[in-house]
């Protein structure tokens, strides 16, 4: 018997359920479980989740976790009591923001920033922008502050100064002092979190920080003892929103980069997926609850962005997997508005009481409602186990009333408009993501991920005009698979804001191989092993008096150097192919540079997912039932997914069943099992 | 007649093809009011009136009406010289007929389908600088256009697909900053490409006849959505009215007057007892007056869509000789000022009429603030800047804090940016305490910005409004503070005669400026605000104690303790 311990355990926390992949690397066995998350305390889910794969944890060699801790904490305001020490002149940036609204249309907006004003405190200090100390700190009045903050009982404090970007010397010094006092390690500073120009911007996620750490903090100590407690011995990674892991250490200082972490796991294991079925070009769309979340994967790359607003005003700006959400999920509302159209969302029953078929008291019709109606799901065997079956009637009603009527429809006819206008808001997004970035939709499958997005993939290969769907062989796991394969993963930043001609080359070289320093030491600070590693190099840059920067790839000597022609022609050719033709005679000016360190872990393969050999079509028929497809009944085969070997080949009309979704495939299109186990689905013969 | 599921379909994805117009242009614009500000606006436009079909969600507001306007101008030039023909692009920036002010340059493209006009593509961009006698073109003391900058008539910027080079050379050489206009043009250009393809893929997957129909059925819908707004509220007269401190030129007072008229569906908006034509740039042309009485009832009934159904069952009455309707050569550069006005009286009026439909008025002016010196190595430079302030009290809480113009979605720039590009720095960028409007629901706070120079001298020019009459409250709520401006000298702190309005003074390396804004108004009487709820604005600073003893009548201490004895019977006795 070896002791070795060899399980690599992918988690992924849902708000309804926890998924769990477990990967045993000594023989390349896989498997999923998949059990209800934990409201009140993820990490019991959590626990239970591994338990129900592995009973020994020191077989575990590493778990990685794609959490919502974070993010539900921002979006129900649940983070812990947090102070702001500024300097003086200044203590509203938070709450002043941009000077945006919520609304273009409407002036009723209101904003409540996560530190009221009277724990934002001024202390008497400035630095200039070239970073001329002004105003030394006055260090016995940040003492005097953190104390204040203190008997406010606040739990974490996030210490901002102007300009520190340029000059940290006065916030480093302030910094120290309130660690001096501070009951616990839920101190942090802009420079540490964000040395880049714009202040709210920065601010915001520095505050935003704070107000994670103790509550992620405390999240992440809690599932490290439990898993220790029981002898696991390995190491907990955590998925940050870039898609890369951090160790448990990083994530409790740096909860902010948790902020889409579930999501992005999601996207990594499509992107790996993809990739592997002959897939380069995926666009992935995760339909929950209350939304739609698409993200484009190019040549193998998903796109980053670098800031993102959780909700108004809650600006968090950290390099992460960019993401386009609307609010048209399966539990999104359908209504007519008062001129008489047809709207779907925002407005969401959820999960909680979720569609009418749930029957839990909710009576306007959803999404999923009208996919109950037109025969595309079963209501004798709803997704996930959690009821028995789903009431048609009740949801008939309901349409007929609130759609049908208001439209003058039949029940089924408004049935079909719903998954019509909510189709075509989907495809709106793809367009958004595709051909508004400049990619020809021809190029691209759709991949849909988590249990909804697989009954609308086939309309909209073709209202978007995509090339086919990629549906992966356990969709309702993906975040989960993606966990395990992540790579390792940190960014860094740092505003220079200078002339290119002026820009002092050495120091320039200084600064990369500093950083690059940083990531290493992180990388080498975990026992996981990488088969590779990368460094990126990046400037931002822009013609003086622009303000839209282009993040400049840079190829650096070995010994970090670069010259300006270099730099220069690197700028001139990425603009190029952002804009168009590059301007001559405006000087260059650089912003930022960046630098991202990657620890490659190991892929593994995805063959082990495929169905073995033994299955037939025929054996995986379970019967037929009507399906309504544009204005009429027909009777549509249906299939246990699970049971259909490689190569077969599903003509639509037809209903694929499984336990965590279900997917339609439309009379005029086919499936196909490849073999990995993912359905492809494309246009009939266009093969 | 379109099937209505059809018809939200064909809906989305107009509506797409004038976001994705609007993102072209921000993405690749040169300068930051368009860039940053978004400054900017596309959309389609009707082949025969002009009229609004579809208009992008990320543009500037007040463009929304504009434009339709600026497509009229355009059709009949071109009905003038009849010779109109596919490739052609109309290049202009007359803000009399076409709408706004100068720095707005309007790019009209007819859409040809099957050898007829099927709709207009238009793109409207504010431009940094077109000449004129102030860089930047907000120049306070105009008593003429010609002192704000070029005029350019409709002419043909793209002749049959051939693009007129001597249009643009005409363009660049009269302007401080001709890259940046170039960088602009191209982008307008681009956003136009763009739309013309999207659209045409469009109707060949849908087919013409069923695009239009969507198109005429969306105005009615339009129509019949305002018609039943209106409806709902009751018939009557209302009247509404507010004050300019003055056009720069002339220290007077200068009155927007507003009568709303409600019979059953249909609202009729006359402004004959408003002030006639001024002597400085705060007149606005007829068209642009009609703009941004479609913004504001675009901000109270959110849930019509942006077409030009929306002013069917409305009646507009502005006499030829007032401040709304001037023509050439008035000023008008100071235009946002008095659309904003018009703004708040519409606020008013219909609160009259539903107080539970409006909200008190925002803080109501943008504050041009310009600093414009030379570094010690010689080289000019010019900080240029909107800054904001407080959103009135509304039926379902109190107003923001530091919100964006009505007019506008524009963000502010960083405090950091700005110091990092001029000699200067920001002593207080920070709330406003008791600028909001006491009420039931409180007018949301101003701010206050104080700016050190770091460098030599500088000159000042400002251009604000609000400095003598402050944003109204609603439903019996109370105004917010009024917008205070002033700079230092040798003596001390002095303010400018005009209040908010000043031209070229000087001040020293050392010396500060201070920008106090408005807050908005109140919504409800304050004498019904939760004693508990002006105890927390004072225990954050929002109001002080002072101001909630004689504002609120509420007793409340330093520390936001609240002397619940003392406030009933302060309450009680009606007075403080």
């Amino acid at each position: 018997m070896s002791n070795q311990p060899s399980y690599v355990i992918g988690v992924d926390v849902g708000g309804t359920f926890t998924d769990v992949f477990f990967l045993d690397e000594a023989n390349g066995q896989c498997s999923v479980a998949k059990v209800p998350s934990t409201k009140f305390d993820q990490s019991e889910g959590f626990l239970a989740g591994i338990r129900s794969g592995v009973t020994d944890l020191t077989k575990v060699a590493t778990v990685v976790h794609g959490t919502t801790v974070g993010t539900n904490a921002l979006l129900e305001r649940k983070g812990a009591k947090t102070g702001i020490i500024t300097n003086s002149g200044f203590r509203d940036t938070l709450e002043m923001r941009r000077r945006d609204r919520p609304r273009t249309w409407g002036l009723w907006g209101q904003f409540d920033p996560v530190v009221p004003r009277d724990r934002r405190l001024e202390v008497q200090e400035r630095t200039l922008a070239d970073g001329t100390i002004h105003t030394e700190v006055n260090i016995d009045e940040v003492k005097a502050q953190s104390h204040v903050l203190l008997d406010m009982g606040a739990q974490s404090v996030a210490v901002v100064f102007i300009n520190a970007y340029a000059n940290p010397t006065n916030e480093m010094a302030a910094l120290a002092a309130v660690r001096e006092i501070w009951p616990n390690d839920h101190v942090v500073a802009s420079h540490e979190i964000l040395p880049e120009i714009r202040e709210f911007e920065r601010t915001s996620t520095t505050t935003l920080n704070a107000y994670l750490q103790p509550t992620v903090g405390s999240y992440l100590h809690r599932l490290d003892t439990a898993l220790r407690n029981d002898g696991f011995g390995g190491e907990v990674l955590i998925v940050q929103s870039n898609g890369g892991v951090m160790s448990l250490e990083t994530a409790g200082k740096r909860p902010i980069r948790t902020a889409l972490s579930g999501p992005a796991a999601g996207v990594i294991a499509s992107t790996h997926i993809a990739k592997s079925a002959g897939f380069p070009n995926v666009i992935t769309c995760d339909m929950g609850g209350t939304s739609f979340d698409v993200s484009l994967v190019a040549r193998g790359q998903s796109t980053l962005a670098a800031q993102t607003a959780v909700d108004f005003g809650l600006v968090i700006r950290t390099p992460m997997i960019e993401m386009t959400t609307i609010g048209a999920g399966g539990g999104s509302i359908a209504w007519v508005d008062r001129g008489g159209l047809l709207q779907i969302g925002p407005e969401s029953a959820g999960s909680d009481p979720g569609p009418v078929c749930y029957g839990q008291g909710n009576d306007l019709p959803t999404v999923t409602d009208a996919n109950l109606l037109l025969g595309r799901i079963n209501a004798e065997r709803p997704i996930g186990g959690k009821l028995d079956r789903l009431d048609v009637e009740t949801t008939k009603t309901a349409i007929a009333k609130h759609v049908g009527e208001p439209l003058d429809l039949d029940p089924m006819a408004a049935a079909e408009a719903i998954i019509r206008v909510a189709n075509s808001r989907m495809a709106g997004a793809i367009r958004l993501v595709s051909i508004e970035r400049g990619h020809n939709p021809g190029d691209f499958a759709v991949m849909p991920f988590g249990g909804g997005g697989a009954l609308h993939a086939g309309a909209l290969i073709k209202d978007v005009g995509l090339k086919s769907a990629l549906v992966p062989r356990y969709p309702g796991v993906t975040s989960a698979l993606g966990c395990t394969i992540a790579d390792m993963r940190h960014d860094f930043v740092q505003t220079l804001n200078s002339l290119l001609d002026d820009l002092d080359l050495d120091q320039l070289t200084t600064q990369f191989a500093n950083l690059a320093g940083q990531g290493d030491a992180l990388l080498n600070d975990t026992s996981v092993s990488f088969v590779d590693r990368k460094t990126w190099f990046e400037l931002d840059m822009s013609y003086l008096g622009q303000t839209h920067t282009v993040d400049v790839p840079l190829f650096l000597s070995e010994d970090f150097n670069i010259n300006r022609d270099q730099i220069s022609a690197a700028f001139e050719a990425r603009y190029k192919s952002v804009f168009g033709n590059p301007l001559s005679g405006i000087p260059v000016r650089v912003v930022n540079l960046r630098v991202s360190v990657i620890g490659v872990r190991p892929n593994f393969d995805l063959h082990l997912l495929a169905p073995d050999d033994e299955g037939t079509i025929d054996a995986a028929v379970r019967g037929t039932r009507p399906v309504w497809v544009d204005g009429g009944w027909t009777e549509a085969t249906i299939y246990e997914r699970l049971h259909l070997p490689v190569g077969a080949e599903i003509k639509g009309p037809a209903v694929l069943e499984q336990p965590d979704t279900t997917i339609f495939v439309e009379p005029d299109l086919v499936g196909k099992v490849d073999e990995f186990g993912n359905l492809v689905i494309s246009r009939k013969g266009d093969d | 007649m379109i099937d209505p599921v059809t018809l939200a379909v064909i809906n989305g994805r107009l509506e797409q093809i004038a976001d994705e117009m609007d993102a072209t242009l921000f993405r690749s614009a040169f300068n930051p009011i368009i860039a940053e500000a978004h400054d900017a606006s596309h959309g389609l436009y009707d082949a025969g009136t002009g009229a609004t079909l579809i208009q992008g969600k990320s543009g500037l507001p007040v463009f929304v009406g504009a434009m339709s306007f600026a497509v009229k101008l355009v059709i009949d030039k071109a009905a003038m010289d009849g010779d109109l023909g596919p490739g052609d692009t109309y290049i202009f920036n007359d803000p009399y007929e076409g709408g706004t002010h100068l720095s707005d340059f309007k790019l009209v493209r007819p859409f040809y389908r099957n050898g007829a006009i099927f709709c207009f593509l238009a793109s409207v961009g504010h431009w940094h600088d077109v000449g004129g006698n102030v860089p930047g073109n907000y120049n306070p003391v105009a008593t003429e256009s010609f002192q704000e900058g070029m005029l350019i008539p409709p002419v043909k910027l793209i002749e049959g697909g051939t693009f007129r080079q001597d249009i643009v050379d005409i363009l660049q050489a009269n302007s401080r900053l001709p890259g940046s206009l170039y960088g602009d043009l191209n982008g307008q250009i681009n956003a136009l490409d763009l739309g013309e393809q999207r659209l045409q893929d469009l109707l060949n997957e849908y087919g013409d006849e069923q695009v239009k129909a969507a198109l005429t059925e969306l105005q009615n819908r339009a129509a019949q959505l305002m018609r039943s707004n209106i409806l709902e509220l009751p018939d009557g007269t209302f009247v509404c009215d507010d004050w300019l401190d003055n056009d720069g030129i002339v220290d007077e007072p200068l009155k927007i007057a507003l009568d709303l008229t409600i019979r059953n569906d249909r609202m009729t908006l006359d402004f004959s007892r408003t002030s006639l034509a001024c002597a400085g740039p705060v007149n606005i042309s007829r068209s642009t007056a009609v703009a941004s009485i479609y913004v504001a009832l675009k901000h109270v009934f959110t849930d019509v869509p942006a077409n030009a159904g929306v002013l069917e069952p409305i009646d507009i009455v502005i006499p030829k000789n007032t401040l709304l309707s001037v023509g050439a050569p008035k000023p008008v550069g100071g235009y946002t000022e008095t659309i904003l006005r018009i703004i708040d009286v519409v606020f008013g009026a219909i609160a009259q009429a539903a107080p539970e439909r409006s909200n008190g008025c925002a803080y109501g002016t943008i504050n041009a603030l310009s600093l414009a010196g030379h570094r010690r190595n010689g080289k000019r430079w010019v900080m240029f800047s909107f800054f904001g302030g407080g959103h009135g009290g509304h039926p379902e809480g109190d107003g923001l804090n530091h919100g964006n113009a009505p007019i506008s979605t524009a963000t502010i720039p960083p405090a950091e940016i700005l110091e990092a590009a001029y000699p200067m720095f920001f002593r207080s960028w920070a709330l406003r305490a008791d600028s909001g409007g006491p009420g039931r629901h409180r007018g949301g706070l101003g701010a206050l910005y104080e700016i050190e120079l770091l460098e030599e001298d500088a000159d000042v020019f400002l251009f604000g409004e609000r400095g003598r009459f402050a944003p109204q409250g609603i439903a019996g709520g109370n105004a917010g503070a009024l917008n205070r401006f002033q700079y230092e000298q040798p003596d001390g702190l002095h303010e400018p005669p005009m209040k908010s309005k000043m031209v070229g003074i000087k001040i020293n390396r050392g010396q500060h400026l201070r920008l106090e804004t408005p807050g908005g108004g109140g919504y409800g009487a304050a004498r019904e605000r939760d004693p508990a709820a002006v105890a927390e604005d004072v225990r954050l600073g929002y109001v002080t104690t002072g101001a909630a003893k004689t504002d609120y009548s509420v007793v409340v201490d330093n520390d936001g303790q609240l002397d619940t004895k003392a406030t009933e019977a302060l309450r009680v006795s009606g007075g403080t």
